[in-house]
């Protein structure tokens, strides 16, 4: 069962931190005057008073009940949870970094303005793209900046009757939540029996009123959507531009680029492809990256190197704008600036390689026992359906899941791709030994076998946490939000 | 050279191809097919080392220049308690991701918990959820709120008083969109109330005011609810959440949403990010809010645990008929929000605000005695205000003076807003952390240039 909440452990007067004495003038606070009174704050806010150790020791306690990639594999698929190097942590701590103000005057940011530039540089070769923006602070919001900039594009160019969008079934759901915010209408694409996009049904679907087609290469089912070139040419065409998530971008670093299959505009995922943690759910970081075709439509400002050292530029006409409050998640950027450098040009390839390697290897060791409905040849993700256990013995995707947790390992992404019954998305990443992949594949393969034997033992897992499976309908019934 | 991140031997990779039933890792790739495979790599530098890596980040970081700041606008240089960044470092929170298996995050999903929580307590509001990317963003949202709650309204009004990025942040969204962000217009450097009654109609689907607005003045929403309600709208307030230590909360004067950016509790500059939006509803909105939002309920032996909950709401579920596209949020830095929140309790937060109040005041008063620089408005501010200078010419020179002693003396407006109307004015925040010392430098350099 969870702990007590901090607030429990409150008792009047106890604290956590003390302010040093307000030193202004003898008698200038006193003859200071408060807030008008309509102004000021009518009742107190309810937060813990707690000695310095109870803090210590709620948070410590908090964090032994989560699972990070530091505790143990990940394999959650579409999500690359990958090791994330200490000396990024190390130098995302450094106070000349985290101690600038944003609205420094630009003499004293040059620091940081080069990292800025020189990591949009970097990745504008890795990606095969001309140039981009660390605005966006997440692959939602990535998504959200590279629409805008479709949108723009066509408005400009007197086609604002290009209001749709084009997106396979399989991809994230944030494509069509993306595409739903910036104003356009949502049309699916199939997939053929391949798990490939429908050439056919995308012919049928492209016309004068499609702005774009978002496509994620390799696609959720960790496949490569190998008619990439020719899919590219008909939107194109047809007057359409391409989108790509590049949230498996981990699959083709160095190998290939988005660029080159065609793609006007894609955001990448620093927090997955770049190595920067995921942090419980962010802060992430998704710049948008485009092609010489958009990039008058890329965020404002944009940076520029000139002469006299690192400058912004914002009077770009064609801009969208901005689409954050500042220049972006500088920190996170910074550390995945140190992971570039870290590993150059022949090692993020080495990483994209020994991903698709793990996966394959991964694969084809499961595909002994279960299910690969798309096959076992991958790139840096497979997905498994656990359909087979389900009408046998009744065990789904979740039970499976929770009775990898009861092992120690963070499960695999389940239910998603929805084009597989019972889904078991995995992603291993180049992090993992050839040891860690064995013992993984030996405690999965205990759990099926447990799945037939006692199947009861499954569906009540897990059992060795601190709660068990949990009331969800309840949870939405009666909400309980806060304390 | 071997990749220390890559555990990879080559008897490891024989192994595994040969399980894998291939002979080359390039064969994996062959998929791709040869227009695509690059021929040579990727023209970026080589791998380093770790010393290596250091010594060069050592030598970029030293192009930054720090100074005492008395920069604010949207980012506020705050005491932080150690426990904040040691607890917010604990690796498996720093390496977790979205808490989507509840039984294996009930720490991240209980810390989540109590910054919604916090978040409730300090607005006043009923709902809040597990945070945004920024204050900006967080408008961005109350604006989505408020045109999908009602029907036929495509109109966010927007008092001309928020800070200049986050009204940039909102024309973003709403052009080509079917969205109209109409401004409010300012006197005497808040919302001028008169003017609003003149905008309001039936396609207004809310108005977002701020407090402390752009020039740091805390403005006086008072009848503004009633007025927006009556027609079926509602209303945002932007507040940074320290100064509702003292000021008015959202919900004392009738929001609906509040919103803005948790960076004064807890995080540091950082350039501008990761920074943390918050956004909290009434309980009348709570299935419209977007992104996480964690819930308590009971396993089947009654025993109370967290888990991510009104999924219905969200992009992974609904897809295009979701409340936002939102998925990464920025959960570790909502973390850091916690532990600091945690650390002050209400009393410490009392103080901040407090002193940061009393400080501001203490520097505006004996700047305000000087020459050539006015606090044009007699309005009441919390640490942030707007001295105006009386030509270009002095500015510079003051600037200059204080960034000699090592201070930057203040953001100007005009770098905001890029209008010359706001060229002569410089905003300038002060924290609780400035000391009596920095104050007294500021003022000495002060009485220097203008006399």
């Amino acid at each position: 069962m969870s702990g007590p909440l901090l607030i429990d452990l409150s008792k009047r007067g106890r604290k956590a931190y003390c302010y040093p004495p307000l030193d202004l003038p003898r008698g200038f606070d006193q003859a200071l005057p408060d807030l008008p009174e309509q102004l000021q704050r009518q009742s107190i806010a309810r937060l813990p008073e707690v000695a310095e150790l109870d803090v210590v020791r709620h948070f410590t306690r908090l964090s032994n009940q989560v699972h990070g990639v530091d505790n143990g594999m990940y394999p959650l698929g579409s999500c690359t949870m990958k090791y994330n190097p200490k000396l990024s942590e190390h130098i995302a701590a450094m106070e000349e970094f985290t101690q600038i103000h944003p609205l420094q005057d630009i003499s004293t940011v040059q620091g940081c303005l080069s990292v800025m530039y020189n990591l949009l540089e970097d990745l504008a070769s890795i990606t095969g793209m001309s140039w981009g923006s660390l605005q966006p602070c997440a692959g939602a919001h990535g998504e959200y900046a590279g629409l805008k900039m479709i949108r723009k594009y066509f408005t400009s160019h007197g086609q604002s009757q290009r209001t749709k969008v084009l997106i396979p079934v399989s991809a994230h759901g944030t494509n069509p939540a993306s595409a739903a915010v910036v104003g356009f209408d949502v049309v699916e694409v199939a997939s053929n029996a391949a798990g490939l996009v429908d050439v056919d049904d995308l012919a049928s679907k492209l016309d004068e009123t499609v702005a774009a087609l978002m496509l994620t290469n390799p696609n959720t089912l960790g496949l490569f959507e190998k008619d990439i070139l020719q899919i590219s040419e008909m939107v194109h065409e047809a007057g359409g531009l391409l989108y790509y998530d590049g949230a498996n971008m981990n699959a083709i670093m160095g190998m290939g680029t988005p660029g080159d299959m065609g793609f006007d505009v894609i955001h990448l995922n620093l927090h997955k492809t770049f190595a920067t943690p995921h942090g419980g759910g962010g802060p992430g970081s998704g710049p948008v990256m485009v092609n010489d075709r958009l990039r008058p439509y890329l965020p404002t400002p944009d940076i520029e190197l000139t002469d006299s050292g690192y400058v912004y530029r914002w009077d770009e006409e064609d801009s969208i704008g901005k689409v954050s409050m500042f220049w972006g998640n500088f920190l996170v950027a910074l550390r995945a600036y140190v992971y570039i450098l870290r590993m150059g040009s022949e090692g993020i390839k080495a990483a994209s390689r020994h991903a698709v390697l793990n996966a394959n290897y991964l694969a084809t060791k499961l595909a002994a026992r279960i299910a690969i409905p798309y096959g076992k040849r991958c790139m840096h993700e497979f997905v498994v359906s656990a359909k087979e256990l389900k009408e046998r013995h009744g065990i789904t995707a979740q039970d499976l899941a929770k009775a990898l947790i009861d092992e120690g390992y963070h499960p695999p992404t389940i239910y998603f791709p929805l084009l597989v019954e019972e889904a078991m998305m995995f992603e291993p990443t180049e992090s993992e030994s050839v040891e860690s992949l064995d013992r993984f594949v030996e405690v999965f393969f205990k759990i099926l076998d447990r799945a037939e034997s006692d199947p009861q033992y499954l569906k009540d897992a897990p059992h060795y946490c601190p709660v068990g499976r949990l009331d969800e309908v309840r949870a939405v019934k009666q909400p309980d939000l806060r304390y | 050279m071997i990749y220390p991140y890559i555990p990879h031997t080559n008897e490891d990779r024989r192994a595994m191809l040969e399980a894998i039933g291939v002979k080359s890792i390039d064969e994996l790739f062959s998929v791709m097919g040869e227009d695509l495979l690059l021929e040579d790599s990727v023209p970026i530098s080589h791998g380093r080392t770790e010393d290596e890596v250091q010594r060069m980040i050592d030598s970029i970081a030293q192009r930054n220049v720090r100074g005492i700041p008395f920069l604010g606008a949207g980012c506020y240089d705050h005491i932080v308690p150690s426990t904040v960044k040691a607890l917010s470092s604990l690796p498996s929170f720093v390496t977790a991701y979205t808490p989507y298996q509840a039984e294996m995050s009930q720490g991240l999903l209980q810390a989540i918990y109590e910054f919604q929580s916090m978040i409730c307590e300090i607005t006043g509001m009923d709902v809040s959820n597990a945070s945004l990317y920024d204050g900006a963003n967080a408008a961005v949202e109350a604006a989505g709120i408020m045109i999908a709650s009602k029907r036929k309204a495509n109109t966010v009004l927007v008092s001309s008083t928020i800070h200049p990025f986050a009204l940039r942040v909102l024309n973003t969204w709403a052009a080509g969109a079917d969205h109209v962000i109409s401004v409010v217009p300012a006197k005497e450097g808040t919302i001028d109330l008169e003017s609003l009654e003149g905008m309001l109609d039936d396609s207004v689907a809310g108005l977002i005011v701020q407090t402390p607005n752009r020039y740091g003045l805390l403005e006086d929403y008072t009848g503004i609810a009633d007025r927006l309600h009556e027609q079926k709208s509602l209303f945002a307030i932007m507040a940074d959440p320290l100064s509702l230590a003292l000021q008015r909360t959202p919900a004392e004067w009738g929001a609906d949403i509040a919103i803005g950016d948790t960076q004064a509790l807890g995080l540091p500059l950082a350039f501008g990010g990761p920074s943390c939006g918050y956004i909290a509803v009434t309980t009348a909105l709570m299935r419209r809010i977007p992104g996480r939002v964690v819930g308590a309920t009971v396993d089947k032996e009654g025993r109370r645990g967290y888990t991510l909950t009104l999924q219905a709401r969200e992009q992974h579920i609904k897809r295009e008929r979701a409340t936002s596209n939102i998925c990464s949020n920025q959960a570790l830095a909502a973390l850091m929000t916690t532990i600091h929140l945690s650390s002050l309790g209400w009393d410490g937060m009392v103080e901040a605000a407090k002193q940061s109040y009393a400080k501001a005041h203490y520097l505006a008063y004996h700047l305000a005695q000087l020459p050539g620089v006015t606090l044009v408005w007699d309005k009441p501010f919390w640490c942030e205000f707007p001295l105006i200078f009386s030509d270009a010419k002095r500015m510079r020179k003051f600037l200059q003076e204080l960034r000699n002693e090592g201070i930057f003396a203040g953001v100007r407006l005009s770098s905001l807003t890029r209008k010359a109307s706001d060229e002569l004015v410089l905003l300038v925040a002060v924290t609780e952390k400035r000391s009596r010392e920095e104050l007294e430098i500021y003022l000495a350099a002060a009485r220097r240039v203008l006399k």
